[in-house]
């Protein structure tokens, strides 16, 4: 007996949910992966926000009176591991590479799909065993860094739950950044050149490289860790002949390129985000392309900087100065270059612009304190102490989180085919920015005058400056208020966005917002001059020499 | 008439670069110095601080300036100026700030060197037993003075949550850490269960102490009082309370201190804890 | 002030893109392999870098047993080795359409991996020393076992092919063997990590 099929169906047969219930499915869809990472890591955004709460709550006292002491040991070290490898990991390499790179290359996806929905379903897994394991066993409570013998000392279950999410979290990274090397070097349409791409692709083809090469060293030594741990080998335990200052080089061999991953894509995503509301093209795309590539040669050989008061002989700590202090010299050129973008602009300052502009303040400060760091006689002062816990969320969160909500109030319209809110946007900047300094500006001076960091008790010196701190972090809890709020009101009901609110070059820009399955109607646009804005200088009356006749786009 | 730019530019440098000496010179954001290496610490905080607030303000005013002068006024429609780069800027930006980075790192390193810190550590491999061997930290003297004489020992026992100071001539262990001003001290330190870190910021100082890798700190304290010993790596629940005292003392002080506290007979079993 | 011309290509016509002609798309997987690899091989470079920084700094202690007889390893060499050249030859063999004497090769190669698998048993339980004795024991035991590790999903995967490769007309044909291809890469990997593996632990 045959069925047989009505001749003609009015839509395909749905391999796929679609709708809403796509964002909760194993899509291959690298837009829907996209969102799917950033709606993912905001949630983790927000518990390490509230762990953080949690810390400068404690930290309004100088004595430890708000939560047992292992408790507070827990609470850091969630803090830590869940910002770095929840939240701005998977969104500056997952969240916006996934969504913007197959738009700038001109493909209709990823060159591996599935390895694409692979990669972000072990993160909500791996995050929630890493928050669970705080309510069922205790968490791990040596640190993000997890150092040894204080790791294999403390309780075992919850540092090896820790081990095992990290391991997981590190190849779903892994996995992207093979995504995006292939997708890269492999996916252009015909006729796009290397040079001709958007300065994103560059920023995460150097960053996929540095997740290659330095993600597994950190897979092995958490593997010969957890041996120590389970398995009373004695890689890391002096007491079983082992050394643990072997641990932290192969550990910081992963955790300085770390720092560059969560850098380089914030770094990309700025230099997509100037140009359009400034109106101007980028300003020096080779010398920006060459700089990328030298952060990532020179990130890869600096990692000692943060052992300079562990078990390194003089040599070692002098090279590790000169290797480190070199990497402000192509991070420079980079500011310097983003500022001449700006010079001579039509500048809007909505709040894309202003969270960009916030990135730069911020990050310039964070990257001065950088370069005094790596100098080993300042740092033999202040290492590990609250100038370096000032250092790094000048970088990290003054940095990337600043680029992740410039990009959202960027690509919004994008994504939902809606527009944000301007007035609640400019609102949240400035509690943001306000809030940020307020917290972190202090605690530069609280590590010069000896308050260590991780400890939950301190010199009661220093009560007012750590309170003024935790105001400061009050406020950035209460700036992400005004966001969420505009987020979700202007998805439901913000003005229409169209295709190209911002009338920009970029290909993702040229077809509908939120964009159809296959990226485009019809082919990809071949976007030759993705920085194409601006009017020519010989229309207009300039004394100053023109760049035009210096260098010439690749047409 | 307008004021030609490049003059503009001139006087503006001119102001940064006095207000950053000025900032460097004037704002002091460090604790009092108590070691022969913490005024030498000092001068290079100085002049990071001058580099730093000179790029900083520099840096910033351009974006604010930017900003203002720059930005899109109502019903300005149209774009900016088309400038896709500038190479001799560019060299320039370059050449700048790795001579910068190139100054600092030397000037660093003569700094480091003046502390004591490219002296080699001792190292025994022909001993065979690994406790001949220093893993890290800075050694006694510098390239230039000779080794220093009169350099008082001192062994330093991390544990959780406290620090113990030995001296083994005169065979004292005390909770707190006396010392003669105007001396050289060279402190080797170990560890017993965990990785800790033995700080005092008045000597801006630090180095880990870990256990089965012993490690050196060597200095010579100048100004007397009572400082605190912080513990700068996380070693358990009570990192925070980790800490002690250095009591810098005059010479005389320190050596009736280290009589009446000293064992008569080196067969003395008893171990008694030095008065504080 | 007018706009400058942007140089952007947005093309007008309605093209229909076709889901059934999946050959046409380029295949990069083997690229994506090989970027794997990279990243596979630098978890070893972890291990060896440890292993090598242990031998420089780190003394065994007096009484310590750290002895490795060179007979067995030598042999595991030996047996990679060919195991990789008759890897290739059941290439060539698919790559002419002769799919028995593909299978045969496959076979000789897996049962080659399984060969060195028991001959790196037998080594283990006849070392004098334990995972646990000491450092270098204990590295010794990391590296080769994350090895064997590789080499066991490896030889699974020749199975696995040498199952595919039954039919004709299958996944491994051929005009497009990439199961064979992608496991052949692999195994060579494999035979490098060991090469290295060996001049490190074996020799030094």
């Amino acid at each position: 007996m045959t069925i047989s099929l009505p001749p003609e169906t009015s839509s395909p047969p749905r391999l796929q949910p679609s709708g809403w219930l796509r964002y909760f499915s194993f899509s291959v869809d690298h837009k829907v992966i996209g969102l799917q990472y950033i709606v993912c890591g905001f949630v983790f955004y927000l518990i390490g926000g509230a762990l953080a709460g949690a810390i400068r709550t404690e930290l309004t006292s100088p004595v430890s009176d708000f939560m047992a002491r292992d408790v507070y040991n827990q609470v850091l070290t969630l803090h830590g591991t869940v910002m770095i490898f929840l939240w701005i990991v998977p969104v500056v390499n997952g969240a916006f590479g996934n969504y913007l790179i197959p738009f700038y290359v001109g493909a209709r996806d990823m060159a591996f799909p599935r390895l694409n929905a692979v990669a972000f379903w072990l993160i909500p897994p791996a995050g929630l065993m890493l928050i669970t394991s705080y309510f069922l066993t205790g968490a791990a409570q040596s640190g993000w860094t997890a150092y040894p013998p204080l790791s294999i000392t403390t309780p075992a279950t919850g540092q090896i739950i820790w081990i095992l999410s990290v391991l997981l979290l590190g190849g779903s990274s892994i996995f992207g950044g093979i995504n995006f090397i292939a997708t890269i070097l492999k996916l252009r349409r015909p006729g796009l050149k290397l040079m001709q791409l958007p300065m994103y692709c560059w920023a995460m083809l150097g960053t996929s490289i540095l997740v290659v090469l330095s993600t597994p060293v950190l897979a092995g030594t958490l593997v010969l860790l957890s041996f120590d741990i389970v398995a009373h080998t004695g890689f890391f335990n002096p007491n079983l002949g082992g050394n643990v200052v072997v641990y932290q080089h192969l550990f910081w061999f992963y955790s300085h390129p770390a720092v560059y991953i969560m850098v380089l894509p914030a770094f990309g995503l700025v230099s997509e985000i100037l140009p359009v509301h400034a109106r101007k093209p980028l300003f020096g795309y080779v010398t920006m392309v060459y700089s990328i590539m030298a952060i990532v040669v020179l990130g890869l050989i600096v990692w000692a900087h943060h052992m300079f008061t562990s078990g390194t002989p003089p040599w070692m700590r002098l090279f590790f100065t000169i290797a480190t202090a070199f990497i402000a010299v192509p991070t420079g050129i980079k500011f310097f270059n983003w500022l001449a973008t700006l010079w001579g602009g039509r500048i809007s300052l909505n709040s894309a612009m202003l969270f960009s502009c916030g990135f730069i303040v911020n990050f310039v400060l964070g990257g001065i304190t950088g370069v005094a760091l790596a100098q080993v006689p300042f740092d033999i002062h202040v290492h590990d102490t609250y100038f370096v816990v000032a250092h790094f969320h000048y970088i990290v969160f003054g940095g990337s989180v600043f680029v992740i909500f410039a990009s959202i109030y960027h690509w919004y319209p994008k994504f939902t085919g809606r527009m944000l809110n301007e007035d609640l946007g400019r609102l949240h900047c400035a509690l943001t920015f306000i809030g940020f300094n307020l917290c972190f500006g202090p605690q530069h001076w609280l590590g010069l005058n000896g308050m260590p960091r991780r400890v939950a008790e301190y010199d009661p010196q220093f009560t007012l400056i750590n309170q003024i701190s935790s105001v400061g972090a009050l406020l950035m809890a209460i700036s992400t208020l005004p966001f969420l709020w505009n987020v979700i009101h202007s998805a439901l009901s913000g003005p229409v966005a169209g295709d190209n609110p911002w009338k920009a070059l970029t290909p993702e820009w040229l077809t509908s917002s939120p964009p159809p399955v296959e990226n485009w109607i019809g082919e990809a646009p071949l976007v030759e001059e993705p920085y194409g804005y601006g009017v020519p200088p010989d229309e207009l009356d300039l004394t100053a020499t023109s760049g035009r006749d210096l260098w010439s786009s690749g047409k | 008439m307008q004021i030609p730019s490049a003059i503009l530019t001139l006087v503006i440098g001119m102001v940064l670069a006095l207000g950053g000496l000025w900032i460097g010179q004037n704002i002091n954001l460090l604790p009092i110095d108590a070691s022969a290496n913490a005024p030498i610490y000092d001068e290079l905080f100085k002049v990071l601080f001058t580099i730093g607030s000179i790029l900083f303000i520099g840096i910033v005013g351009l974006l604010v300036f930017s900003l203002i002068r720059f930005r899109r006024r109502n019903g300005q429609l149209g774009d900016g100026l088309a400038i896709e780069g500038n190479l001799p800027l560019e060299i320039f930006w370059t050449a700048v700030p790795a001579v910068v980075v190139l100054f600092v790192g030397l000037y660093s390193y003569d700094i480091y060197d003046r502390m004591g810190g490219m002296v080699p550590l001792a190292h025994d491999h022909m001993g065979g037993a690994h406790d001949e061997q220093i893993w890290g930290g800075i050694s006694s003297g510098s390239i230039e003075s000779a080794a220093a004489t009169n350099a008082l020992p001192v062994e330093v026992t991390a544990m959780q949550f406290a620090f113990l100071f030995h001296y083994p001539e005169g065979d004292i262990t005390s909770g707190e850490l006396h010392v003669p001003a105007d001396r050289p001290i060279t402190l080797r330190m170990e560890a017993k269960d965990v990785i800790h870190a033995f700080w005092v910021p008045e000597f801006r100082l630090k180095q880990d102490v870990i256990p089965g890798q012993p490690t050196q700190l060597s200095f010579t304290p100048t100004r007397t009082g009572r400082y605190p010993i912080v513990c700068a790596e996380l070693c358990g629940p009570y990192h925070g309370g980790m800490r002690s005292t250095v009591v810098v003392e005059s010479p005389e002080n320190w050596e009736s201190w280290y009589r009446d506290n000293a064992k008569a007979a080196p067969e003395d079993e008893t171990l008694t804890i030095a008065n504080a | 002030m007018e706009q400058r011309q942007m140089t952007t290509t947005v093309p007008t016509k309605d093209q229909n893109h076709s889901h059934g002609k999946h050959a046409e798309h380029p295949d990069h997987r083997m690229f994506g392999l090989a970027t794997f690899l990279v990243a596979d091989a630098m978890t070893f470079a972890g291990f060896f870098a440890a292993y090598l920084t242990f031998k420089a700094v780190n003394p065994l202690p007096d009484g310590a047993i750290y002895e490795l007889e060179l007979p067995l390893p030598i042999l595991n060499t030996v047996l990679l080795l060919v195991s990789s050249a008759t890897f290739h030859r059941a290439g060539q063999a698919i790559r002419q359409d002769d799919h028995g004497r593909c299978r045969r090769w496959l076979l000789i190669t897996a049962g080659l991996g399984l060969a060195f698998l028991v001959s790196q048993m037998v080594e283990y339980f006849t070392l004098p020393f334990g995972l646990t004795d000491n450092l270098y024991a204990s590295t010794f035991f990391a590296a080769t076992g994350f090895h064997g590790l590789h080499v066991t999903l490896g030889a699974l995967m020749i199975l696995i092919v040498w199952w595919q490769a039954r039919q004709p007309q299958g996944r491994v044909t051929a005009a497009d063997h990439f199961p064979l291809e992608a496991a052949e890469l692999y195994w060579h990997f494999v035979d490098g990590i060991w090469v290295i593996l060996f001049v490190i632990f074996y020799l030094l």
